[in-house]
């Protein structure tokens, strides 16, 4: 137990001496909290719509007007038929084409209507799917207006939409949980794998491995002070969240920190496990880059999981964060609860054994 | 048997096809300063690691300070100190914590680590660099610290790993002034060296050639069996032999 | 070279951006293409049953329960549903008066699980395409999302993808460069040596070039052949934008290089400080128009904005070179002053 404690303060005395890492370990996740939020938004702007008017009514013109006013759009007046018109989508010039047919006000009190006809270019999904959403509420509330004014009946909404959790459908509520997972990957990960292969380098590694000092012991001195570092990190990155965003979680602290400590506990090992089988610094380095890279990109922390192709779907189950992340956004948002998560909870507990048992088994003091 | 701290027989390493060691044997009495001598690739090193616990013989059997090789390598490790050619202490911890963490390590209490430590300074003319970092002293002082962390718990017997390639002479000299104290004060060394002038302070050596101890004794006595002027031509004799190139 | 001689790191680094630009490209894609909804229909008449029957068939949906009743707040934080269909006990009374006019309450009601907002947003547009079967305004518009039937949205990535690895992994690579000759000792060597500051530096960065060289050939080649990406804007313009990238980027590293204390210090900013920014403000994930005006400025800085500006030009929407000569200037620019900066650094440091 001395020993163990003794190499502890040993790792904090050399991570607070170090002229760079205590700078890192608290401005970098502040500064990230407080900039990358802003960013991390998929409204989109500056939608390119045409319009093909073969109406020409006085509708047809409000409805065009209303369409230029609205901020979200640029209208691309190029086209003047819908051919051209997809023409230019396909070259990615115009991102949505609203078609208003010929009669289009003339039949639309009659029993079979003319149909306005909305196309977006959806290879860039986000600005198509949600360029035409706008577009459909732009022009209902056009119609709601006109139809009002032409004292025809009204009728209320068929439908309602209510969005639980999020109601304001801000796309940052989302996102931090996601941005405190990365905080927590990237430096728990680059530093407890540099941290052990820099006493390799140094040749000191070689030191510790003639003295009584237990594999274990060691291991876990050079991981304990990450673990907490990385509680830390969580912490700072949850007081940002609270205080600039006024983002809380809605369910118990007990469970983020649990999912947050078993996630530490496994991803470190792994970082151990790729320190023991590099040669030196930049080779773990690298490492350990294409790992954080594909846990980043393909966890579900940016972009869906859903929307991946299923073998890359099946790929996912092996990303510790995935599960991680799961549980961040669930707690975070929706306040769900332990027993609702607990496959979850059991698979960063899986990972957590797995790469620790890694870690052990790669960790060589005798030849 | 028992008067020998460090006792060999046939001890045999092999990596794959290559026979790094080849079946050696000696014995190392108490209180006796042991020089290991050999050409580069000659085996000194792996020798040494199996010695210190460090890495398993592939047969043959051993004991260092009372303990198997084979087997208590870890036991081992309590009670031997050793110094390896490079560098390896911390550069970035100061003197003082340097000497805490390795006195830690072995167990030492606080009181006990506080005083052999500030002895170990004022024997070292150390005691204003305490608070400084390993990393800023000079090579020389960096190894007389050195030994004095890997004899600060009391080892029954330290392995020295060329501990004074590249010092100058004078730090040279006065680095075996601590090996010849530490040795009085019944200390075993078995020290691996490049330098000739240094293998004639041993009170036996041994040399290496090609994985094998080809002889074992004391330096007027090599040399005379060799009709040598100094260990550096008994060296020599020996090595022209040799098939594992430098 | 120091890693030229180190096979190992030096197959990694030449595996690394293969098997990232194979899995990225493939799976990465903001299209919400698949909708898990539970639906809640007291009475399981005709009409739910019509609109039911439109919901399993769509490939958008997964109907995963249809019940009579639902605790819908377990079924969304559990995470089972993304979406809710609640139909009202009266539904076909109401869909009967909606037919003749008379204003009812809504017959259906959505219920979204909107902490993943992206889901919530698209989902409802589809939902309310498939369901609505009145009169009312839903019925005015015609909605057609134009996917593309080959996943041709994972190109959409591609530039985004070669952006962020070829920065990242040539500044990993010499980052350590001067830095290690620092720690070795070995920079005193180069201080009495008669070679001048400039050819040592690029003498340093050569290797690392044409290590970099064979990533940008192989990504190429991925992106053509695997990902189908059109590269219309003239494979010449790509290469040569790709190249000034490739040496803005080894001279980062270099910068890094000449201002860090240690090897890990260099790799640690080169790897893991300028991850995230590189990732987030490059518009490679996400639009960079939603910035505060205060946070507007910073993306101007990051040089894989520009190269991904560019590249999806030329590759993606098929520009010629002329349409980027904005972006190659500030490339340039960009190198030019890294380059400088580094250097003057690397000769105080000499002398």
């Amino acid at each position: 137990m001395r020993q163990l404690f003794i190499l502890i303060q040993k790792e904090f005395t050399q991570i607070f001496r170090n002229p760079f890492l205590p700078k890192l370990i608290i401005v970098f996740p502040v500064m990230v909290m407080l900039v990358m939020p802003w960013v991390t938004t998929m409204d989109v702007r500056n939608v390119s719509v045409a319009i093909i008017d073969e109406d020409g009514s006085s509708l047809s013109r409000r409805i065009t007007s209303d369409i230029r006013a609205a901020e979200y759009f640029t209208l691309n007046d190029e086209p003047t038929t819908h051919g051209e018109a997809m023409a230019l989508l396909e070259d990615c010039e115009v991102d949505v084409i609203l078609l208003i047919p010929k009669d289009f006000e003339r039949d639309m009190t009659s029993i079979d209507p003319q149909k306005l006809d909305i196309s977006a270019n959806a290879v860039n999904a986000t600005k198509g799917s949600l360029g035409s959403q706008y577009l459909v509420q732009t022009i209902g509330s056009t119609l709601s207006k006109y139809m009002s004014e032409q004292c025809m009946q009204q009728t209320s909404d068929f439908v309602v939409v209510q969005n639980r959790y999020n109601p304001t459908l801000n796309y940052r509520h989302l996102m931090i949980p996601a941005l405190m997972i990365m905080l927590l990957i990237l430096i728990c990960g680059f530093l407890s794998a540099v941290n052990i292969v820099i006493e390799k380098e140094n040749g000191t590694i070689e030191q510790i491995n003639v003295t009584p000092v237990g594999r274990f012991t060691f291991i876990l001195a050079k991981l304990i002070p990450f673990w907490l570092i990385g509680l830390f990190v969580v912490s700072v990155a949850m007081v940002v969240a609270w205080i600039v965003y006024d983002l809380t979680p809605i369910g118990s602290l007990g469970n983020i920190y649990l999912a947050t400590i078993l996630f530490i506990l496994g991803f470190s090992g792994f970082g151990v496990a790729v320190a023991n089988l590099s040669n030196n610094i930049q080779q773990t380095m690298f490492v350990m880059f294409f790992f954080i890279i594909i846990f980043m990109l393909l966890s579900g922390l940016l972009t869906p999981i859903s929307s991946m192709p299923e073998w890359a779907q099946n790929f996912t189950i092996i990303l510790p964060p995935r599960y991680y992340i799961e549980i961040m956004r669930a707690v975070y948002l929706k306040g769900t609860t332990f027993v609702e998560l607990w496959h979850n909870f059991a698979a960063l507990g899986i990972f957590v054994i797995l790469f620790n048992t890694l870690a052990a088994i790669t960790y060589k003091k005798q030849a | 048997m028992s008067d020998y701290i460090i006792s060999v027989k046939e001890l045999t390493k092999c990596f794959g096809d290559f026979t790094a060691v080849n079946r050696i044997s000696f014995d190392v009495q108490r209180g006796e300063i042991f020089g290991f001598l050999g050409a580069n690739g000659a085996g000194k090193t792996t020798a040494m690691r199996m010695l210190c616990g460090l890495s398993y013989p592939t047969s043959g059997s051993g004991t260092v300070a009372g303990w198997d090789v084979m087997r208590e390598g870890e036991q081992i490790k309590r009670h031997i100190g050793y110094m390896s050619q490079k560098f390896s202490l911390y550069n970035d911890l100061t003197v003082w914590e340097n000497i805490r963490l390795f006195a830690g390590i072995y167990g030492l209490s606080k009181a006990e680590t506080e005083k052999r430590a500030a002895e170990a300074l004022e024997r070292l003319n150390f005691s204003s660099e305490r608070n400084t970092l390993v990393g800023s002293l000079p090579l020389g002082w960096k190894q007389k610290l050195s030994f004095a962390v890997a004899t600060i718990h009391r080892p029954k017997v330290v392995f020295l790993d060329e501990p004074t390639g590249g010092v100058d002479p004078i730090t040279r000299r006065q680095f075996w002034e601590m090996i010849y104290e530490a040795a009085d004060g019944g200390t075993t060394i078995f020290v691996t060296t490049h330098y000739m002038d240094e293998a004639e302070y041993c009170s036996r050596v041994s040399i290496m050639v090609d994985g094998e101890v080809r002889a074992l004794d004391t330096p007027a006595r090599l040399k005379e069996q060799f009709a040598a002027e100094s260990m550096d031509e008994v060296f020599r004799i020996l090595a022209r032999g040799a098939k594992r190139g430098e | 070279m120091h890693i030229l001689r180190d096979v190992r790191t030096m197959m990694i680094v030449l595996l690394i951006p293969v098997v990232l630009m194979i899995l990225f490209g493939f799976a990465i894609s903001t299209e919400v293409n698949n909708l898990n909804v539970a639906i809640v229909a007291p009475n399981r008449t005709e009409g739910v049953r019509q609109v039911v029957e439109r919901l399993a068939n769509n490939p958008y949906f997964t109907v995963v329960d249809y019940d009579s009743s639902i605790d819908i707040d377990k079924v969304l934080r559990s995470g089972k549903a993304d979406a809710v269909v609640v139909f009202d006990e009266d539904y076909e009374h109401l869909i009967a008066q909606r037919a003749e006019g008379i204003d009812t309450h809504p017959a259906i009601q959505f219920i979204f699980d909107a902490s993943n907002t992206n889901i919530a947003q698209t989902g409802a547009v589809y939902l309310q395409n498939v369901v609505s079967t009145d009169h009312s305004r839903q019925e005015l518009l015609n909605l057609h999302l134009l996917y593309n039937p080959q996943m041709k949205s994972a190109y959409n990535f591609v530039p985004g993808i070669m952006g962020l690895i070829f920065i990242l992994i040539c500044a990993m690579m010499t980052s350590v460069s001067i830095v290690r000759e620092k720690e070795m000792g070995t920079m005193e060597v180069l201080l009495v040596s008669p070679v001048r500051p400039i050819k040592i530096i690029l003498a340093k960065m050569i290797p690392y070039f044409v290590i970099s060289c064979i990533n940008l050939a192989t990504i190429l080649l991925i992106a053509h052949y695997l990902l189908d990406v059109p590269m219309s804007g003239g494979l010449g313009g790509i290469v040569f934008i790709s190249l000034i990238y490739l040496i803005l980027a080894l001279a980062l590293g270099l910068l890094v290089s000449t201002l860090a204390s240690s090897q890990v210090v260099a790799l640690l900013i080169s790897a893991m400080v300028m991850l995230l920014p590189m990732m987030m403000l490059s518009g490679m994930v996400f639009p960079l128009e939603n910035l505060p005006t205060v946070l507007k400025p910073l993306p101007y800085i990051v040089p894989a904005r520009w190269y991904i500006e560019a590249i999806r030009k030329m590759m993606i929407m098929g520009l010629p070179l002329s349409a980027v000569v904005k972006e190659v200037a500030i490339l340039i620019f960009m190198t030019f002053v890294l380059m400088g900066v580094s250097l003057k650094k690397f000769k105080d440091k000499l002398e």
